[in-house]
């Protein structure tokens, strides 16, 4: 059977979360935090993949505590089961130490055909622990995933979203693929999931559990640092016509070219 | 070990350099002027021209490594980050730019883990501190509400992917001469488990929307899928291409490769003009560091107005069709 391995993350609900001046990093509390919605289509095609071929699907995550809603919201959807990585030791995780972490729970999981995950959180908005699991782990790769065609037991057939069009990719497993919104309509919890959920034992494994490298964790893992935080101004006051008959009309339209005139654009 | 100079990575399609590779050539001129090095420009690919390769020279590259070999005629990853960690682990640069595109957001990543560097994703803003010669690198996060800058004090190489359309790049400067070195591909960095067995390109329509200079995006206020018809019109006299917000790629109006914001796509453009938009968060995530903006919205209360530099409010059935018989007349007056 398919050993099928999602990473999800739980992010804060709205994209209007302060930060920290001091520390640069955000400030979580009293903010409502919900499942990367990226990470939903991660999950659907999971669970889409089990349905077809039989699979067991197991989401992890790496956050604090409180992130096991996610895993249990994953849980609901459809997932089998979830793991929680979660420690002091992990504060601070840039993206190259978030993909160690991820990578070496993976390992310890063994058995695994494919990872998948979302196209790229909306908080850090990276895309980079993916293609990080991936390389730590020395697997096939294939970003922005658009289509899986289908699996056979050794290999796997992609379609990927690029620039120009799509390109098919064909890949040993295991592999991990992040994917994007274009690959399928994620779907509800259903009533039996949550019931699910509410009841399974999700471990939570930490550096006690895991055979980690200390100097590849939290801050000390973390290559870089955020030295600053700016808010750029959003609103800009620019010139608003109103039209309400044939000669406004005429104007604002007249302004308009005008404006892109101006800008040298036509 | 001393790392020295700053090196880009240049796209190439079907052989031809793409020109994000002249944009990034721009950023790291700059870098390298400040820090007094060298600037390398590293092209992979199959069909590369000699003389195509030295358009980066003339582009503001000192050097370019050349590798060209079919079995680098696609981007596969496993292969091109072998390939660029083997030149990596023998010249030893001090800063690694790519582009943010699939190809540099595939890349950076999975070798930046090889080489044992951090990686900046989706740069706008680069810069060198002055004593201690770190890269300062400035990038839009959490939906563009706030700017980071971040460095990576204590390992080398520095990398970083650049938003495209982010920069100019510089004029071409015939007179500059630099040097092109041809380097033979190892075939042990060939990977071998990855193959490209098809490709199919977009529906005839421009999608590229993170390429374009002017994007021209509808909302649901275009009532139905047809409607896009009018932006289709407008996008053709502006020589730019359409875009949408999600309402209607979730209606099935336009397809996802066209959707701006938190889920969809981040634009850059020097003009961007949002018709029949409400300028959700999510859809402003995306396009709110565009250069110009212009709204059409029959809602005078419309968030997308608060970031408008020029906004009409009125109905887009009447102002569209006008905006397009203007245009016409506009183009052909020029055509005489
Ligand atoms: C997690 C998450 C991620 C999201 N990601 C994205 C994203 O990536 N991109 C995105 O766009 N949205 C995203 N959204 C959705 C976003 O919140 C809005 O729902 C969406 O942007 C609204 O699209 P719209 O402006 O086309 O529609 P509406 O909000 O319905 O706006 C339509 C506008 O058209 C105007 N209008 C109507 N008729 C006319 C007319 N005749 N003439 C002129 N104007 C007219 C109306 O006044 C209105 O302002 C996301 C939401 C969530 C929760
Ligand atoms: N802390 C985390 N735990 C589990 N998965 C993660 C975590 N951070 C990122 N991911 C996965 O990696 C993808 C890209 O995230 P990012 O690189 O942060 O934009 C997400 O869509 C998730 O699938």
């Amino acid at each position: 059977m398919l050993q099928i391995i999602i990473a999800i993350k739980q992010v804060p609900e709205t994209s209007n979360v302060k930060m920290d001046e001091v520390t640069g990093t955000m400030i979580r509390e009293g903010v409502e935090s919900i499942i990367n919605p990226l990470d939903l289509y991660a999950i659907e095609a999971g669970i889409q993949l089990k349905e077809k071929y039989g699979a067991k699907v197991t989401a992890i995550t790496m956050g604090p505590p409180s992130a096991v809603k996610a895993l249990r919201e994953a849980i609901a959807m459809g997932c089998d089961d979830g793991i929680l990585l979660s420690g002091n030791e992990f504060a601070g995780s840039d993206t190259r130490a978030t993909s160690y972490v991820l990578a070496e729970a993976i390992k310890k999981i063994k058995a695994y055909d494919l990872i998948l995950t979302g196209e790229r959180a909306t908080d850090g908005d990276t895309g980079q622990v993916g293609p990080g699991i991936a390389s730590f782990l020395g697997l096939s790769l294939s970003t922005y995933t658009s289509k899986i065609i289908e699996i056979k037991s050794k290999y796997i057939i992609v379609e990927r979203l690029i620039e120009e069009g799509y390109e098919t990719l064909k890949m040993p497993l295991p592999a991990l693929l992040t994917v994007v919104k274009e690959i399928n309509y994620p779907r509800l919890p259903t009533l039996k999931g949550k019931q699910k959920a509410k009841k399974i034992m999700i471990p939570i494994w930490s550096k006690k559990n895991m055979r980690l490298k200390q100097s590849e964790l939290g801050l000390n893992g973390s290559p870089t640092r955020v030295v600053k935080i700016d808010h750029p101004k959003v609103i800009r006051k620019g010139t608003i016509l109103k039209v309400s008959d044939e000669k406004t009309l005429d104007e604002a339209v007249n302004k308009m070219i005008k404006f892109i005139q101006k800008k040298e654009l036509i | 070990m001393n790392y020295y100079g700053v090196w880009t990575i240049a796209e190439t399609d079907r052989g031809k350099v793409k020109e994000v590779s002249f944009e990034l050539l721009s950023r790291g001129r700059e870098l390298a002027d400040k820090l007094g090095e060298e600037l390398v420009s590293i092209i992979i690919g199959y069909h590369i021209e000699e003389n195509d390769a030295y358009e980066l020279i003339y582009r503001g590259a000192d050097k370019v490594y050349l590798i060209n070999d079919p079995r680098l005629e696609y981007f596969i990853v496993e292969n091109y980050s072998n390939v660029v960690e083997d030149l990596v682990n023998r010249y030893r640069p001090e800063i690694i730019l790519a582009a943010a595109t699939t190809r540099g957001r595939t890349l950076m990543p999975y070798l930046s883990v090889r080489v044992n560097a951090g990686l900046t994703a989706d740069c706008t803003e680069l810069d060198i501190e002055g004593d201690t010669r770190n890269l300062l690198q400035t990038r839009p996060a959490i939906g563009g509400n706030i700017l980071a800058t971040i460095k990576t004090p204590k390992h080398r190489p520095q990398m970083a992917t650049v938003r495209p359309k982010s920069t100019k790049p510089l004029p071409k400067d015939k007179k500059r001469i630099g040097e092109i070195i041809n380097l033979t591909l190892n075939p042990e960095l060939i990977d071998g488990r990855v193959e490209r067995i098809g490709y199919r390109k977009n529906e005839q329509e421009c999608i590229n929307i993170q390429d374009a200079d002017i994007v021209i995006s509808g909302g649901r206020g275009l009532k139905k899928a047809e409607n896009f018809n009018l932006l289709r019109e407008l996008a053709k006299h502006l020589s730019g291409v359409v875009g949408a917000s999600r309402d209607v790629v979730d209606r099935g109006w336009i397809s996802y490769p066209h959707q701006v914001g938190l889920s969809g796509k981040t634009v850059l453009p020097k003009l961007y003009i949002a018709i029949g938009i409400s300028g959700a968060i999510q859809h402003l995530a995306g396009m709110k560091t565009a250069e110009n903006i212009i709204a059409i919205n029959n809602d005078p209360e419309a968030p997308i107005f608060k970031v408008a530099d020029f906004g009409i409010v009125g109905d887009l059935f009447e102002v569209l069709p006008k905006l397009n018989e203007q245009l016409t007349r506009e183009i052909k007056k020029n055509e005489i």
